[in-house]
């Protein structure tokens, strides 16, 4: 059995029991997070293209799945694939839009295109602006599976976790990946030996926008919950933390980071140090900027190169 | 067409005008910033914001009078930004530009975060100094003095950095260093030094901003971050490529604002991110950008 086959089949496993020994919505909500850093890394990791935009597109997932959830009595999967081709049209015009500017302008252009959209859903009438969007049924997925039991949610967003680790993992590993890295480490080069840089950029950020909308859009179901607070700047920066946490570039990395920071999150929003979140993020930032650029599985990865 | 009423409209305009000299004067700071150590400061909205608590809090314990903070704040906000770059970004300035983005996000944060739990998230009010209360009566609008104030002073200061800029020795030599550094530091000037004083010079540009804006806007933990996603918005429209860029883009996106939330109010949060968009579809490299 080859080793891929082999990590696989452990992921699968420890998926699988995980619910027995953790609460399964902490662990359904950690998935969801997961997704999210995963796709974007696809684009920070991989293309080295820095979006401080992404919370428009877990936004928009979370709003579009809630509005048909609540308004048309479609069944959930379909609600949820609503809220993902929401996220990937999305995606597609604020793509097309930021691409024309590179590195920094890229990171700005996106974060107040963000910013737009979060406006956009201030004032919209369906999402019930500050209040949020509530009471949102979890339904019946193929219209007969019970989703309120939080065992059989757990066990449904897992497999819609493993199915965005699936795609992101055969994109990189792909003829497409392999170009993106190339104008991740040389644009030009790129550019000179044929490739429409461009085009490729736009598709990665489509489908790193579609499944940030797709953890949007389960979340939503697992939390019947959609609020301002997954559209807001702080959601674009803390997904880029949980990325830069677990280790930019890597497979494995934004999920360590993601599970950090949300049992960060979930243990100080408990206690008395909640108010201390974003300053503790703050330094976390900084930190990690200045001395842990590789993250943990960056790390992790170069002592075992060193000592294996 | 439009049933024009002209004592709101030029109170909106009024509005703009100021919501614009703070847009001039936040996207100027960045763009001196992003001149020399190609950075874009995202600490920039928290200094603007340091700046009207200082303001606020130095009247608490030292009594200190408005035109004292004036003066004082900046170089206050400034010798922070000294010690921000000498310390956190000089570090990492070999490394690819995107690492002192996040790395300004994340003090950024901090910043915020303290400020928020220290005083709350709800604004605190900052009296208007009692030389420039009151106002003057125009024949079609009244104009408040601390507004005229805000206006008059910050094209004063804008004028006064554009002015150092393009046509000082010292000007000459940061431009000098945007060109090329290495060369520059070849001529014996000390281009680190001069790093420092700009990042420095360009925070203290936000600390002034944030005293100017104390009396007019609600001193908040969040008034910073709001402001500076439009400012970026504005730096993208004008491009980066000149310091007068910077200033007419600033102001002229102000009054855009102010015209909307005349004659369409829904947008007008939202009318400088569209603009922005047409732009970008329009002119990607901006109004007076320089690069392709």
């Amino acid at each position: 059995m080859s080793k891929v086959n082999r990590n696989l089949i452990i992921a699968i496993a420890l998926l699988a029991i995980a619910p027995f020994v953790l609460y399964p919505v902490f662990l359904a909500k950690v998935l969801c997070f997961a997704l999210f850093a995963l796709a974007f890394n696809l684009l920070l990791g991989y293309a080295g293209i820095l979006s401080f935009g992404h919370a428009a597109f877990l936004g928009t997932g979370g709003y579009i799945t809630g509005w048909a959830m609540l308004n048309t009595g479609m069944s959930t999967e379909l609600a949820i694939l609503l809220g993902t081709a929401a996220g990937a049209a999305l995606g597609a015009i604020y793509g097309k839009l930021a691409i024309k500017r590179e590195g920094i302008y890229f990171a700005m252009i996106t974060l107040a295109l963000a910013q737009l959209t979060f406006f956009l859903y201030l004032q919209a009438p369906f999402t019930g602006g500050e209040n949020g969007m509530q009471g949102i049924p979890r339904g019946e997925l193929f219209g007969f599976i019970d989703l309120t039991n939080n065992l059989t949610m757990y066990y449904v967003v897992a497999l819609i976790f493993l199915f965005g680790y699936a795609v992101v993992s055969r994109a990189i590993h792909s003829p497409f990946g392999q170009v993106l890295k190339a104008i991740r480490e040389n644009e030009p080069r790129a550019i000179s030996l044929g490739y429409d840089v461009n085009k490729y950029k736009w598709v990665a950020f489509v489908i790193s926008a579609a499944l940030s909308a797709l953890a949007g859009s389960t979340k939503t179901i697992v939390f019947q919950l959609a609020s301002l607070t997954d559209v807001h700047w702080h959601m674009s920066g803390e997904v880029i933390l949980m990325t830069l946490v677990g280790g930019v570039g890597t497979l494995m990395g934004p999920i360590v980071g993601a599970s950090l920071i949300v049992t960060m999150q979930n243990y100080l929003s408990t206690g008395e140090m909640g108010n201390y979140i974003h300053i503790i993020m703050g330094f976390v930032f900084v930190i990690c900027v200045l001395s842990f650029r590789n993250g943990i599985v960056g790390q992790w990865n170069k002592f075992k190169a060193k000592n294996f | 067409m439009f049933d024009i009423n002209l004592f709101a409209l030029s109170g909106q305009l009024l509005i703009g005008l100021i919501n614009g000299s703070f847009y001039a004067l936040l996207s100027l700071g960045l763009a001196i910033i992003f001149g020399l150590l190609r950075i874009i400061n995202f600490a920039q909205g928290a200094m603007y914001m340091l700046g009207a608590f200082c303001a606020l809090l130095f009247l608490k314990w030292f009594g200190m009078s408005y035109w004292v903070a004036l003066f004082v704040v900046p170089f206050v906000v400034a010798v922070l930004g000294i010690l921000i770059e000498r310390f956190l970004i000089r570090p990492i300035a070999n490394l690819d530009h995107l690492y002192s983005l996040l790395l300004t996000f994340g003090i950024a944060l901090i910043l915020q975060g303290s400020f928020t739990h220290l005083f709350g998230s709800s604004g605190l009010p900052y009296s208007t100094p009692a030389e420039l209360k009151g106002g003057m009566k125009l024949p079609f609008m009244y104009l408040p003095n601390y507004r005229a104030w805000i206006i008059a002073s910050s094209v004063v200061i804008c004028g006064l950095t554009w002015y150092m800029i393009e046509k000082t020795k010292l000007g000459a030599y940061l431009r000098a260093g945007t060109e090329n550094p290495q060369l520059l530091q070849a001529f014996g000037i000390n281009v680190p030094l001069i790093i420092t004083l700009t990042f420095a010079f360009g925070v203290g540009l936000a600390g002034f901003a944030g005293v100017l804006a104390a009396p007019v806007y609600s001193v908040a933990p969040d008034m910073g971050s709001n402001i500076l996603i439009v400012v970026f918005a504005i730096v993208v429209i004008g491009g980066m490529g000149s310091i007068g860029g910077a200033i007419i883009t600033g102001l002229l996106m102000g009054i855009i604002e102010g015209l909307t939330k005349y004659f369409y109010p829904e947008a007008s949060a939202t009318v400088i991110f569209l603009v922005m968009m047409l732009v970008l579809i329009v002119k990607p490299a901006g109004l007076f950008g320089k690069e392709g």
